[in-house]
């Protein structure tokens, strides 16, 4: 019942605040809303235990969804240690969110609508980590794509907000399109879209072909990439990334709790809850060990130029979800949820905290305009603080156990994707804390450049926001400590017992600690990652703070590099070159020639014409009544047939 | 049989009785405006009611036909009144009387000339509908099928648009063609087999190089009112001239009868030439799915927009009957309710605007949530089922469909699902355009939100939406008999005709 409550409190939530928010007020809705999430964040935690700890999974049936012949769908809830990690992160941070935005929101004009979507977003968030099935899997993870819709499109008077939203729709749409025929794919292998049953049923299915396009293919490979193309949608991996920056639009709450903790996870998450399938395709793994590689490194870069606040931000969240993917990649998948947690901890700390400076600067969010603010909002400072250390790695800060698990787990894949992610992963070390470094600073050191008016303004947040930072960056400096056993240590496997997979032959995650790591993995690559942070560190004290006006001549000095950093590589160009416009011309071409002049002008239009000049005559002479004559007829027919009845019966 | 009441005439033939009255009702002419609204209103709904009890009544485990009627009727010929429902047909008999009322309804402010001949158009149409979903003789389906026609021309053609009359009669010259080609058809198989009745018919064995034929004389008929790809641009046409009423029946209904009629006639009677001509279907659905679409995404004009992704979203319908199993049989199936339901409420939401402002142009609207939450709210959860979004009713027909066409083809299933990407494209832009940004206009800076009427006829199709997406096991049930009986013996069919053809 608990176990119920703790997913369907929200949707209450929702449903109630979202129909009947005129009457419960503001007020009402904040406290019905929070409450009920706070509820189900209290709750949580008892899974946690119940679940994680003391290893009692369990799956709950609700009632049949889908049924026809051989496919069958149930509404179930799933709980094994992975959902209940995942039940956790996102109830808990869900809530700590929500009493922020009671703060961050105060002056919004729709509060009810505000809290009943975050609630919604909960709700299927929660849908989705407890799935049993691929179906409802997917069911919650559309769900979460709405929300995320409705929630940056949030205030809708301005175009781009619905730019953005409509944009975050259609790209996750397109990765959705890949997830749907990977379980297309899925239920024509196995017969059953049930996780239980593919797992079992997988390792037997491990040598099968089948055709494809014409092809013939090796059939878990096929449907792994597909999958993978889902989760590279949903975490905004290289090629599929581009809606995460333009989701800022959203509040700054969403932007935490959407677009860095929880929903851009859930491709990570899906991978590792398919993890008995993903094993049986190791060339789909080295594929997202390179993609994730890749797109922690180049969206890294375009984080070093960026100006909002925001959008530094999120493309660090990029970033870092790449150091996930690339984890996966490895077979890391311990790891990979470990930095999911350590992330949604410290990078949701960041997003409040940016929330909490554009809160003081009366809504500017471009880094220019800031600087020397740190003495005003000093809570606020050190929230920041604390979230960029987690996020470069500091040694005892939670992201940095999470980073180097991982750093460590793709060199001890060896191999060629293992080495290309731990290389490039090294290099991120080094772009992270420099772009983290750089944000500190233009936002809150140096001389201020905002306007005398915003500066006077200049004040720390009320309580209300302020504690939820604290709570977070508490997890952002302890969690990595605490759950590190738990996670990634020896006691990992007792701790994840059957939820996830790794084959022994390419576990490189236990690589790590049974080879006697000090033999196995040298120092030097266990030192590399701090080593190169501190680098990027000491470059940015240099440019930054040492010698200002460096950062803006080396600018100068190589335009074309700056420039083609700061339009993002030119993705959303290139795209709208290739995609967006043919599209747009060919739908206009099909209509106007394809419809217009060859279906219609060879067919109906030609006979028409004439039948409509003889029509009009004929419709001139019986002046309007010929639906008089029409009624006659049918009801001379209805009279015939029960005339012939009755006879019949007579 | 449970019942010995002639449950399906009464369904049938209830509206026409409505119609009757309303034909004899005198006074003035506001008194027979208001008297023949409330009959309208009040025959729809208690022919609804009334259907209600048939769902109830209805034995879901049963494969065969239900509440059967017969009577002799043309008895030389040996054409026979005969009436029944299975589970293919009976939720149709609903969504026909469900629609009914709504329509009126809608009307109800809209409609202001010849108020009483529309109410009775209506009824008829109403009777035509729900006798040919029942019919089980040809004569009689034939008789009902081409019966629907004449009032929806009327529909059209009286209470439309400015260019009521070219819609009207393009939609009736290409439905003429059809139906001449298939009233041949229904001779001939009279001839060959010497019976109209459609049970006795499926069970017939026809000759296959005869069902080439008669299969491409159905062809004719159904393709033309599903409609398929490329004889479906009579649609966009007739949608935007009728008035709002006559596009939801025209969505809601017309579009199911062709559907229905390759559910009925082609596959069981024709099951040689229905696999020989599936490559013919699969080809035209995925190119409608895709065309389609990209023609919705460069539409200007609300309605238009909504009557090319109908023709999208019949493309799953027909690809989904033309697999021939389970998953598709039944997937077309609900595919064809839910895009009763939602598309009929799409068009009823622009009807909400069109009374108001009098355009249908995209671009005279904008910013509307502002003065319109309740309406922003309606209009989403239907633009969230035309996209196809799981939880609505939407997903779980493209979904088996899908499904179904991934067992026979994966070229086809990855072409299908291109419709899903350019359906949200089009639909949320749709929505971005009309309902988000700046209220800027004047003309509608004094929009009212949806008033009491409009809330009772959005309610219930909101939830059908929502109850059809979560629980849809629960129309699923009413079909797994029908359907899969309906495979089996396609099945049989072509493994019989496979070992006569042996040597």
């Amino acid at each position: 019942m608990l176990y119920v409550a703790t997913i369907f409190l929200p949707l209450i939530g929702a449903v109630a605040v979202g129909l009947l928010g005129r009457w419960t007020g503001d007020r009402g809705a904040q406290l019905i809303t929070c409450g009920l999430m706070v509820l189900s964040g209290l709750f949580s935690l008892v899974i946690f235990r119940e679940v994680a700890l003391d290893g009692n999974a369990r799956t709950i049936e609700l009632f049949t969804w889908i049924h026809s012949g051989e496919f069958e769908v149930s509404w179930a809830l799933k709980f094994d240690t992975l959902t209940a990690v995942m039940v956790f992160v996102v109830s808990v941070v869900s809530a700590l969110i929500h009493i922020y935005s009671i703060g961050y929101m105060a002056k919004d004009p729709s509060i009810p609508r505000f809290f009943s979507y975050l609630n919604l977003f909960t709700f299927f968030m929660l849908i989705l980590v407890t799935a049993n099935n691929l179906i409802q899997l997917f069911f919650g993870w559309e769900g979460v794509g709405l929300c995320s819709y409705l929630l940056i499109g949030f205030w809708y008077d301005r175009a781009s907000a619905n730019t953005a939203a409509l944009k975050a729709f259609v790209v996750n749409r397109i990765g959705d399109f890949g997830f749907a025929l990977g379980i297309l794919a899925v239920f024509y292998l196995f017969s059953s879209v049930a996780f239980e049953t593919i797992f079992t049923a997988a390792p037997a299915q491990a040598g099968t072909t089948f055709e494809f396009l014409g092809l013939e293919v090796h059939a878990l490979t096929l449907i792994c990439l597909l999958l993978l193309i889902g989760a590279m949608g949903k975490s905004a991996q290289l090629g599929l990334h581009v809606w995460l920056p333009d989701a800022m639009e959203g509040p700054t709450p969403v932007s935490a709790l959407i677009h860095a903790a929880t929903m851009v996870t859930a491709g990570v998450f899906m991978v590792v809850r398919l993890s008995p399938l993903f094993e049986l395709a190791p060339s789909v793994l080295a594929a997202a060990a390179i993609i994730g590689a890749l797109t922690a490194f180049i969206t890294a870069t375009i984080a070093l130029v960026q100006n909002d606040i925001k959008r530094v931000i999120a493309y660090s969240t990029c970033s870092q979800l790449g150091y996930m993917f690339f984890a996966v990649g490895v077979s890391a998948y311990g790891a990979a949820i470990f930095h999911l947690m350590t992330h949604a901890f410290f990078k949701s700390l960041l997003f409040l905290g940016s929330g909490s400076v554009i809160h003081a600067m009366s809504g500017e969010r471009d880094m220019r305009q800031m600087g020397g603010i740190w003495r005003r909002i000093p809570l606020t400072y050190v929230a920041m603080c604390v979230g960029s250390l987690s996020l470069i790695g500091i040694p005892f800060f939670a992201g940095y156990y999470s980073k180097d698990i991982i750093l460590e787990s793709a060199w001890e894949a060896h191999g060629f994707a293992g080495n290309f992610a731990y290389i490039l992963g090294v290099v991120v070390a080094f772009l992270t804390a420099f772009y983290s470094y750089r944000m500190l600073f233009m936002t809150f050191h140096g001389d201020s450049r905002a306007g005398e008016k915003v500066m006077a303004h200049v004040h720390e947040s009320p309580k209300v926001m302020t504690v939820p930072l604290i709570i977070l960056s508490v997890g952002a400096i302890f969690s990595g400590y605490l759950g590190y056993d738990l996670f990634v240590g020896d006691g990992g496997e007792g701790f994840w017992r059957a939820s996830i997979l790794a084959l022994p032959s390419h576990d490189a995650l236990a690589d790590t600690h049974y080879a006697s790591w000090y033999i196995k993995i040298t120092p030097y690559i266990q030192i590399t990652p701090l080593v190169m942070a501190m680098l990027g560190i000491l470059l940015a004290f240099i440019t930054y703070s040492k010698f200002p006006g460096l950062a803006d001549s080396a600018a100068e000095r190589f335009p074309r590099l700056h420039a083609f950093l700061y339009n993002k590589w030119y993705f959303d160009e290139v795209y709208d070159r290739l995609f967006v416009r043919p599209t747009l011309v060919l739908a206009r071409g099909l209509w106007k020639s394809g419809d217009g002049r060859l279906i219609d002008g060879i067919g109906p239009d030609g006979i028409a014409a004439s039948v409509l000049r003889v029509g009009r005559r004929a419709a001139a002479l019986q002046s309007g009544y010929v639906y008089h004559y029409a009624f006659a007829m049918i009801i001379g027919v209805v009279g015939f047939i029960s005339w012939h009845l009755y006879g019949s019966m007579g | 049989m449970v019942t010995h009441l002639p449950i399906l005439s009464l369904i049938t033939f209830l509206p026409v009785l409505g119609a009757l009255f309303i034909f004899t009702i005198r006074g003035d002419e506001e008194m027979v405006v208001r008297n023949s609204r409330q009959l309208a209103l009040w025959t729809s709904l208690v022919t609804f009611i009334i259907s209600v009890v048939l769902i109830l009544l209805f034995d879901p485990d049963t494969a065969g036909f239900q509440f059967v009627e017969t009577k002799q009727w043309i008895s030389g010929l040996g054409i026979q009144y005969y009436m029944g429902v299975d589970g293919i047909s009976v939720w149709f008999v609903l969504l026909s009387t469900f629609l009914t009322p709504l329509c009126v309804l809608a009307s109800w402010a809209s409609i202001r000339s010849h108020v009483k001949e529309y109410m009775i158009a209506f009824l008829v149409l109403e009777t035509m509908m729900v006798g040919m979903f029942c019919a089980l003789d040809f004569v009689l389906f034939y008789l009902f099928f081409e019966g629907v026609m004449i009032p929806m021309f009327l529909i059209i053609g009286v209470w439309g648009g400015p260019r009521r009359i070219y819609a009207a009669f393009k939609f009736f010259l290409y439905t003429l063609a059809g139906s001449v080609l298939m009233l041949i058809a229904v001779l001939t198989l009279y001839v060959v087999v010497g019976k109209t009745d459609i049970p006795a018919l499926m069970q017939a064995r026809i000759d296959p190089s005869l069902q080439y034929w008669l299969w491409l004389a159905f062809f004719a008929s159904f393709a033309v009112k599903v409609p398929m790809w490329p004889v479906h641009t009579w649609l966009p046409d007739a949608h935007v001239e009728a008035p709002t009423a006559g596009s939801v029946i025209l969505a809601g209904v017309l579009l199911k009868m062709g559907a229905y009629g390759f559910l009925r006639f082609s596959l069981p009677m024709l099951p040689e030439a229905s696999l020989f001509f599936q490559p013919l279907i699969f080809t035209l659905s995925a190119v409608a799915i895709i065309y389609t679409s990209l023609v919705a995404l460069a539409q200007e004009d609300m309605k238009k927009l909504i009557a090319y992704s109908s023709v999208a979203h019949m493309g799953f319908v027909t690809i989904g009957i033309f697999t021939v199993n389970l998953q598709g049989i039944e997937g077309a199936l609900f595919q064809m309710l839910s895009h009763g339901i939602i598309s009929s409420a799409l068009f009823l939401c622009v009807g909400v605007l069109y009374d108001r402002i009098h355009s249908r142009d995209i671009a005279s609207y904008g910013g509307l949530v502002h003065r319109m939450p309740a309406y922003a709210l309606v209009f989403m959860v239907f633009t969230l089922g035309a996209l196809g979004l799981p939880g609505t009713s939407g997903f779980i027909g493209e979904f088996l469909s899908l499904l179904a066409a991934y067992q026979v083809n994966r070229l086809l299933a990855v072409l299908a699902s291109t419709g899903m990407v350019l359906g949200a494209v089009y639909m949320l832009w749709l929505y971005r355009r009309v309902m988000l940004g700046l209220l800027e206009k004047e003309e509608l800076k004094s929009i009212l939100d949806l008033n009491r009427r409009e809330v009772a006829v959005f309610a219930p199709l909101v939830v059908l939406v929502l109850w059809m997406g979560i629980y849809p096991e629960y129309f699923l049930g009413f079909m797994h008999a029908s359907a899969e009986n309906l495979v089996d013996k396609f099945k049989i069919a072509h493994a019989l005709n496979l070992a006569a053809a042996a040597p």
